[in-house]
């Protein structure tokens, strides 16, 4: 055990720092969930890459740099301290990317990952139907395969990005007789393909931040297969993985709350300590976005000797999405009466995005796996429990 | 920047596994409740033999040389089967400090397994096993002193832990070595208090996993509905619960071990949350793992109730925690502070 950074580790920090202080926007992007914030996150996507920051830990045939997990959560830390942009491709760079890495051919990592780096194409998912959620294995959409193609129909919903996004990643079932988990394929979609609808869905902020996708005849080419026919369980299972695993939710935007929740309390000092929880409840806060840190380094360094992401995942995302969740409600707390400002209010100065921040926490609970699907992950793989 | 055990330490920490599950059995443990004394001086001797006792003693003393790090995975065995010898106090508490005053025999004598150390975590505190142990470290006001049990006048308290032994301690500084005072003193008994409460953290991280299994391992049997409860869904949570928890305390008792082995400068911090999450772990183990039990967890019979007390009893042992959160707020909210994204290791780099 070590828990020193190499002199490499030092100086890679330094030059993240440097760049993103060079180029982070001054002004802060409009939301992602708007036609025009949308396009400007397009172009961070497209700043990112030309300096080959997009996804530091691909090859660098595909824009990376081919670093290792410490390098990646040290790029993190960066760019969270550096109040850059939310990444608009997680989608894709977090969890359909290393699914490819895994399971797509050299054709398809080809083709998708530098376009996917630019920003030129961002992915939305599809998991979800409107009689299969947290019951995933329910789902109904069908790709038929017709000569070289298939022919999707169905719909899939709560499919995050999905407005504005280019591609969607998702299962459809290609066996009609198929129950549950088999007879699903894993199918890469082309959002602008003759017959495909999206219908927004306002979320609670108001703006279109999913879409309903119907599917009507929709012809997508067999080479937008990953994996084998009928092998979709387990791909979208790899990317699951990585979702409540290790990529999607890094430790340092949870620390940079936490930071900015200690700041928060301490200006706030003398109405906050009125109510003796909230210090409490910020002390909490901060050893607990520490404690995810120090969980997510033991892990990072333990898959670069080799190991593997186990079912312990589970405890990361009922864990980060439940401190996100109580960071953003001690701060309301703290803000009072204020705490009810939209930012752009006239009145809202120093209210700052605990709001934005505040709503967009009730859903960490719910996507990615409801915590209590994790929950049931926990006790049956992870404890050995029985099955029901 | 390596935040993993080499497999030398991982193989250490199975093989102690394995010989506490042999010789440290529920039944044995309940055999030696009604012992006077209560402990056993050939375990001690067989614990010593594995080089335990001398973990942190120096090759020159007989001991192996190693570090807290080296030791935090055994402290943690030593809580998942609640042994009640003094291991983890002398080893992780006594023996640096008596390295640092030069005490080679007694180091040699604690090595070769044919002595303890009881500790006092703070002046006028309870001391634990200070019968057993042939040494007490003691407290008064800012000194620190080492003398032999046989010369203090020791009082049994009973307490709620069968397993554990507590005893007020009289005593005269003419029969005492003083080891330090004055701001010598003072630097000693928060290295003391530090050691102590990360000992207690490392316990309370092994007796939540014990906890943990014993109740998966209960409601996987127990059926009713005709199923096993353990396959409803309002059991299974309050298990997924405690793992939660769990999981989310090995690192940072981890870290708090390689913050006390390198003696950096927010040890002391790391140890108190090192503490806390480790207390939140096996404090929620306790409550969710009584309850998954049902009657049967409130009874003298099942063994859940061994490790419920012992984790009750170092919950509070070692430093409450107010006085853990208290040592944490001064750093965050300290006007030194420097917290958010890439801080986690500053200190040590």
């Amino acid at each position: 055990m070590d828990l020193k950074y190499t002199s490499q580790q030092q100086a890679f920090r330094i030059e993240v720092r440097n760049w993103m202080q060079a180029n982070v926007p001054s002004e802060p992007l409009k939301s992602f969930d708007t036609e025009e914030g949308f396009q400007q996150h397009r172009e961070w996507e497209k700043t990112m890459n030309e300096g080959r920051w997009g996804m530091v830990t691909w090859p660098e045939e595909f824009g990376g740099r081919n670093l290792d997990l410490i390098q990646w959560l040290i790029f993190e830390e960066e760019y969270y301290r550096a109040n850059a942009p939310t990444r608009v491709n997680q989608n894709g760079i977090f969890l359909l990317a290393p699914t490819l890495m895994e399971y797509g051919t050299d054709e398809q990592k080809a083709r998708i990952l530098p376009k996917m780096a630019t920003g030129q194409e961002v992915w939305a998912q599809g998991w979800s139907e409107p009689n299969a959620g947290s019951d995933m294995a329910a789902m109904r959409s069908k790709a038929e395969l017709v000569g070289d193609h298939f022919v999707i129909n169905g719909q899939k919903t709560w499919s995050t990005r999905a407005v504005y996004a280019d591609w969607l990643f998702g299962m459809f079932r290609t066996d009609p007789e198929s129950e549950r988990h088999r007879g699903l394929t894993f199918i890469l979609v082309p959002l602008n393909a003759e017959g495909i609808t999206v219908r927004p869905i306002p979320q609670l902020d108001g703006l279109p931040g999913f879409a309903e996708i119907f599917f009507d005849n929709v012809k997508v080419h067999v080479s937008n297969r990953l994996g084998g026919d009928g092998e979709g369980w387990k791909v979208a299972m790899a990317t699951a993985g990585f979702e409540r695993g290790l990529m999607l939710r890094s430790p340092a935007r949870f620390q940079e709350t936490a930071r900015r929740l200690v700041e928060l309390y301490v200006e706030n000092q003398a109405s906050a300590d009125q109510d003796p929880a909230i210090r409490e409840a910020v002390l909490q806060s901060y050893m607990h976005a520490e404690a995810y840190a120090l969980t997510t380094y033991q892990t990072a360094c333990r898959l670069n000797q080799g190991g593997k992401i186990g079912p312990e995942s589970s405890t990361n995302k009922i864990f980060w999405s439940e401190l996100d969740q109580d960071m953003h409600a001690t701060a309301m707390s703290i803000l009072g009466a204020r705490a009810e400002l939209l930012p752009h209010a006239p009145a809202a100065e120093g209210v700052g995005r605990w709001l934005d921040g505040f709503l967009f926490a009730q859903s960490g609970p719910i996507y990615a796996g409801t915590n209590e699907i994790q929950r049931n992950i926990i006790a049956e793989r992870m404890l050995g429990m029985p099955r029901l | 920047m390596d935040f993993t055990f080499s497999e030398d330490q991982i193989l250490f920490r199975d093989s102690v596994r394995e010989f506490l599950t042999n010789e440290v059995s529920a039944e044995s443990l309940r055999a030696r409740w009604d012992v006077p004394g209560g402990r056993s001086k050939e375990l001690w001797a067989a614990l010593a033999e594995l080089g335990l006792t001398g973990m942190l003693v120096s090759e020159a003393n007989g001991g192996l040389g190693m570090n807290e790090i080296d030791f935090v995975l055994l402290a943690e065995e030593c809580g998942r089967a609640a042994l009640p010898e003094p291991l983890v106090d002398t080893v992780l508490v006594a023996t640096p400090t008596l390295q640092e005053a030069g005490m080679d025999e007694i180091l040699t004598a604690v090595a070769s397994g044919r002595s303890a150390v009881a500790v006092q975590p703070t002046p006028g505190a309870l001391v634990a096993d200070a019968e057993f142990s042939d040494y007490l470290i003691v407290q008064e006001g800012s000194a620190v002193y080492l003398m032999k049990s046989a010369d203090a006048k020791l009082e049994l308290q009973e307490s709620v832990d069968p397993g554990r032994q507590l005893y007020t301690v009289t005593w005269d500084a003419s029969n005492a070595t003083l080891l330090a005072d004055g701001d010598d003193g003072t630097a000693m008994q928060f290295t003391l208090f530090n050691r102590g409460a990360l000992g207690a953290a490392a316990q309370l991280l092994g007796l939540s996993q014990r906890m943990m299994e014993l109740s998966v391992n209960y409601t996987s049997e127990r059926q009713q509905f005709g199923k096993p409860i353990g396959s409803f869904q309002a059991v299974k949570h309050h298990m997924a619960n405690v793992a939660v928890k769990t999981e989310f305390a090995k690192a940072p008792v981890y870290r708090a071990a390689y913050s006390v082995a390198h003696s950096l400068s927010d040890a002391a911090q790391h140890v108190s949350h090192a503490k806390l999450a480790a207390t939140e772990a096996a404090t929620q183990a306790a409550k969710n793992g009584i309850q998954v039990h049902g009657a049967m967890g409130y009874t003298w019979e099942v063994d859940l109730q061994i490790f419920m007390k012992r984790a009750w009893a170092l919950s509070s042992a070692w430093g409450s925690r107010g006085e853990h959160k208290a040592r944490v707020a001064s750093t965050v909210f300290g006007a030194e502070r420097s917290l958010g994204a890439g801080q986690t290791f500053a200190s040590a780099s």
